[in-house]
């Protein structure tokens, strides 16, 4: 089985890669105030229209519901 | 608080206001998906359709189903989900790390040549020329191509988060990331080849050798592609639209780092009863068995999210999209471990059950999915506050999760009986039934079948006008990038 001497080294090498990863994650502060991260992608309003499109009613309201 | 302005990248291009995200990619690629889906759904009908009346092909080698299958997996994975993805992430990236793009021309060319990639694919499977392995057909020059826009893809992405203006990188982010890193490993090293012409080429390894590289390639490029990639989408897309929070937000950075750590070794399972050595066989086996942990800890940390208002999943189409696709991904994601167990295996393996299985992960969950990230994203990107028709994306909702039951369900009792029949011994050890006999049996379901995939097409096509309609009702809009809130470098 000569192809598990390519995919186990590899398998390995990439194992000690995302260790290194997760090292630097966790001592770079990333897993630190998790709520608020959670938190932080709801409060930009990405519904934002150009100022040409906010001033046209029917872009927003449109919509056949 | 900095003014939007001075968050620009410097390297913008002229062409885009500064301050604004740069969504060209995004909207190019959004739309490719919807495009990309219904060619794709719509070979997977033909295919499905000649497995049923074989007269279908015709007698025309360029229609046989040997060339279209590769087509119909190659249009749906790579050209639908590839869109999928390359829009969301480009999307997401942006968003959660309050930045443009970075090199917003690079994210152009992977566009145009991921175009050129799938316009080569429809030319050359029909016409036969394929390196054979599955999921990974496409020839020589063309893999040259699609490792250029993958490093392409992974420079614009990294370098994203490198310019990222909050410290923290979202886990969406790490999901898309390591779907990026994995697949450019894995399609390197199985896509090694001697090339013997410009249209030929011969696999580097052979044999069982090429069985391993290729199945390590195959169920990784499903761990990656299909469900780390989608998983990006997941945590985004279901916490904008429910407009809540991430059930834990702990327990989907535990999902990310256990997925990652033993997604590897799942392989072998594909192999069971093969030349492949036993014990790399029961190691597929076992890690595959250890991966349901991780997914249903993301599964159920994505439903959750929807935990105490349960009532959006009754008004919002949208939402029902991207819950419905966990509650497929948890049900393959059981399934599969399921299936890796020997004995199992032993019923399942090279029956339609598989097949049914493939499509629960495939219709339900990503396809689900991926149309309930492009109804949050078409929109906005054209300037609109929702979809031309809120009704319609109900009524796709419906008549895609109703598609998606008949399909499977159909293969999965085919599966069963095609195994059944198989391994069915007369008391004088000669076999009960011909393998023509389990075909004819199969064939009510091979006609069920072609029913759930006629509507999931129709879904599809449904999801198409909405979004032309979208489209023509609004206009290109750009969204301004917020202000970063202080203590963030």
């Amino acid at each position: 089985m000569d192809s598990l001497y390519l995919l186990i080294p590899l398998s390995v090498g990439l194992v000690l890669a995302i260790l290194a990863v997760f090292g630097w994650a966790l001592h770079g502060g990333q897993f630190e105030d998790l709520e608020s991260e959670a938190e932080r992608i709801l409060t930009e309003d990405d519904r934002a229209l150009d100022a040409d499109q906010a001033s046209d009613p029917g872009a927003r309201e449109q919509s056949h519901v | 608080m900095a003014s939007p302005a001075t968050l620009a990248h410097p390297a913008a291009t002229p062409r885009e206001t500064e301050g604004v995200y740069t969504d060209t990619a995004v909207r190019l690629f959004a739309l490719a998906a919807v495009l990309w889906g219904v060619v794709g759904m719509l070979v997977g009908v033909i295919i499905a359709a000649q497995l049923t009346w074989p007269q279908l092909n015709f007698g025309i080698p360029w229609l046989s189903y040997g060339r279209l299958r590769p087509l119909h997996t190659n249009a749906v994975i790579f050209a639908f989900g590839g869109s999928v993805l390359f829009a969301t992430a480009y999307h997401v990236v942006q968003r959660t790390c309050q930045t443009r793009l970075f090199m917003p021309g690079l994210a152009l060319f992977t566009f145009w040549a991921w175009q050129i990639v799938i316009v080569s694919a429809a030319i050359t499977l029909p016409l036969g020329m394929t390196q054979a392995k599955e999921y990974a057909e496409l020839e020589w020059p063309i893999d040259l191509l699609i490792a250029v826009v993958w490093v392409s893809y992974a420079i614009v992405f990294f370098g994203t988060i490198g310019i990222r203006k909050v410290r923290h990188i979202y886990v969406a982010n790490w999901f898309f990331g390591a779907f990026i890193i994995a697949v450019a490993l894995l399609h390197i090293v199985n896509s090694v080849a001697i090339p013997a012409s410009l249209t030929k080429s011969y696999s580097a390894y052979a044999g069982v050798q090429d069985a391993m590289i290729q199945w390590w390639y195959g169920h990784n490029a499903v761990g990656f592609f299909l469900t780390a990639g989608f998983l990006g989408i997941m945590y985004y897309y279901i916490p904008k639209q429910a407009g809540r929070p991430v059930y834990s937000y702990r327990l989907s950075i535990v999902h990310f780092w256990a997925l990652i750590f033993t997604y590897m070794w799942a392989g072998p399972h594909h192999l069971h009863y093969t030349a492949l050595p036993d014990w790399a066989q029961s190691v597929g086996m076992v890690f595959s068995l250890v991966l349901l942990a991780p997914s249903w800890g993301g599964m159920i940390n994505g439903i959750m999210t929807l935990s105490g208002a349960w009532h959006k999943l009754r008004d919002d189409p949208i939402l029902k999209f991207l819950i419905v696709s966990l509650s497929f991904y948890g049900m393959s994601t059981f399934e599969g471990p399921m299936m890796s167990i020997k004995t199992v295996n032993a019923l399942s393996h090279y029956t339609d059950w598989t097949v049914g299985h493939v499509h629960s992960g495939a219709l339900g969950w990503v396809g689900l999915i991926s149309m309930g990230a492009l109804y949050y994203l078409i929109p906005r990107l054209f300037g609109r506050q929702q979809m031309y028709s809120v009704k319609a994306i109900e009524l796709h909702f419906w008549i895609a999760t109703i598609g998606i039951v008949l399909y499977i369900a159909a293969m999965w009792i085919a599966g069963v009986m095609q195994g059944l029949m198989w391994r069915a011994v007369n008391p004088d050890g000669t076999l009960v039934y011909s393998f023509v006999e389990s075909v004819k049996a199969t064939f009510p379901y091979y006609v069920v079948r072609l029913a759930g995939g006629l509507l999931y097409l129709t879904g599809m096509l449904i999801m198409a006008w909405n979004v032309v309609m979208t489209v023509k009702s609004g206009k290109v809009a750009t969204a301004p990038i917020p202000a970063v809130a202080a203590a963030h470098a």
